[in-house]
């Protein structure tokens, strides 16, 4: 069977374009292997890297995956744990134990003085099963609860283009408008500062022409 | 019985178009800014909006599957789609048509990828001129692919018929009314496979086997413009 390959690295696709033929080929995430073929799932970007085939989607949601950092909202308390909103079809847990290290008598001590609802935290994706169980974790260096500031949402795939390479674009933002920012890889952006207005400004332009080409500089006029 | 009508003039039909020619297809990419995916489809002058939601968590709670997504589609026709005004909500045939139009997107979607959530597709029919489900499965793919939800391909439709005794490709309002066969078929065009099959009307064998060949190359011609729209909407795709 004779290996051939269809489409270019970084080319756009759709449902199910052929991406390749032959078994040499793997299909990574975003594709899967039809017969002798390799077909796209997504209406996105293929990718090759060696022998294998990806394609990265330019929308959906959000699919939580172990060691994210996101940021959560408290939506629900129980006895030992919260349930948090992460943007995403599936809501999360966070178990006490993954918060604080001291002995809570749960007996005696309302957990809401820790989180209550309504806080929005950066936290760490500790476990996903099968069935999309998510548990979150706080004992990461970056996990901390954020206080004040605001909050937008983008579409979770373009969260790689606000980062930029090496971090270029956030970078950016951050010298020109004098704000922190924390960018989650569930879509959803805190930050504060001096210049809020001008910052939000540039991210959510970011949401919207991402797959355009000239971005940085476009970016930079913003940001003046 | 109906009155015979005269619906082929010197081998034109009645809006101009050859036998085997199809009326202008029109695609729109996202017109709806709050739908994750939306997509508009014409076939002249049918109309159809579609817009997608999710996958998100389903609800009631009884209805999520613990290892796969559902899928519900509303199809339904606005009340001045139609010459006449159409009763507005659910019939028993918008209910009809979107069991159709779901079990024909059933077969393409990945529904394991996704457990316990829901993918909504909304479409709604502003102008009706007959094939409007074949209108509506089209913007209903477009839409799906749209909101990142993983398919195995897109889906193609249009429709066949038999009118003043021969084969026609994509059946006009009028055409419906007076001709003898209308019949919707959607497929997965270079893989062959039938993924709607309806049709009223009574022909031969030979004459059935002749529409079905003819409606393959019809949706393969609605494939083609469906791709080109998607990819259209992202041309300058730059790669960070």
């Amino acid at each position: 069977m004779e290996t051939k390959l269809y489409v270019e690295d970084r080319q756009i696709v759709t449902p199910g374009d052929v991406l390749a033929e032959g078994l040499d080929l793997l299909p990574s995430s975003g594709c899967f292997r039809h017969g002798n073929v390799i077909k796209a799932k997504y209406f996105g970007i293929a990718r090759i890297k060696n022998r294998y085939i990806s394609v990265v989607p330019l929308s959906g949601v959000y699919m939580p995956r172990v060691g994210d950092g996101i940021i959560a909202r408290i939506s629900d308390i129980q006895a030992t744990f919260w349930i948090c909103d992460i943007n995403s079809p599936y809501d999360a847990l966070l178990q006490i134990g993954a918060v604080t290290d001291q002995f809570v008598d749960i007996a005696k001590t309302d957990i809401s003085t820790f989180y209550d609802i309504g806080d929005v935290i950066y936290a760490k994706v500790l476990s996903v099963t099968k069935s999309k169980n998510v548990q979150l974790t706080m004992r990461d260096y970056r996990a901390k609860k954020l206080v004040g500031g605001r909050i937008i949402k983008i579409s979770p795939s373009k969260v790689p283009r606000v980062i930029g390479k090496e971090g270029s674009m956030i970078d950016l933002i951050k010298n020109k408008t004098g704000c922190q920012i924390i960018v989650g890889q569930n879509g959803i952006i805190w930050f504060k500062g001096e210049n809020e207005a001008l910052a939000a400004r540039a991210l959510l332009t970011i949401d919207r022409e991402a797959h355009l080409k000239g971005l940085t500089e476009k970016i930079s006029q913003i940001l003046g | 019985m109906k009155e015979k009508e005269q619906l082929i003039i010197d081998g034109k039909r009645l809006d101009g178009r050859d036998l085997m020619e199809m009326r202008k297809i029109e695609i729109e990419i996202n017109p709806l800014k709050n739908a994750m995916g939306s997509a508009t489809f014409k076939f002249g002058k049918t109309w159809a909006v579609a817009a997608t939601h999710g996958p998100r968590a389903a609800y009631p709670k009884w209805i999520q599957n613990p290892e796969s997504a559902i899928l519900k589609v509303r199809y339904s026709m606005l009340p001045f789609s139609t010459w006449e005004r159409s009763k507005p909500g659910t019939s028993r045939r918008s209910i009809e048509i979107s069991k159709v139009v779901n079990d024909a997107l059933s077969n393409v979607i990945f529904f394991d990828d996704y457990p316990k959530t829901m993918i909504e597709v909304f479409v709604d029919i502003i102008e009706a001129d007959a094939s409007t489900r074949c209108a509506a499965l089209n913007a209903a793919s477009i839409a799906l692919a749209l909101a990142g939800v993983p398919m195995a391909d897109l889906v193609s439709s249009c429709s066949v018929g038999k009118i003043n005794g021969q084969i026609a490709l994509d059946i006009a309002g009028f055409e419906d009314n007076y001709g003898e066969v209308d019949c919707a078929v959607a497929m997965i065009p270079h893989e062959e496979k039938v993924l709607l099959l309806q049709m009223d009307g009574i022909v031969s064998k030979e004459e059935f086997i002749q529409m079905l060949s003819i409606a393959k190359e019809g949706c393969a011609k609605v494939y083609a413009a469906q791709k080109d729209a998607i990819k259209q909407a992202y041309r300058t795709v730059e790669a960070d």
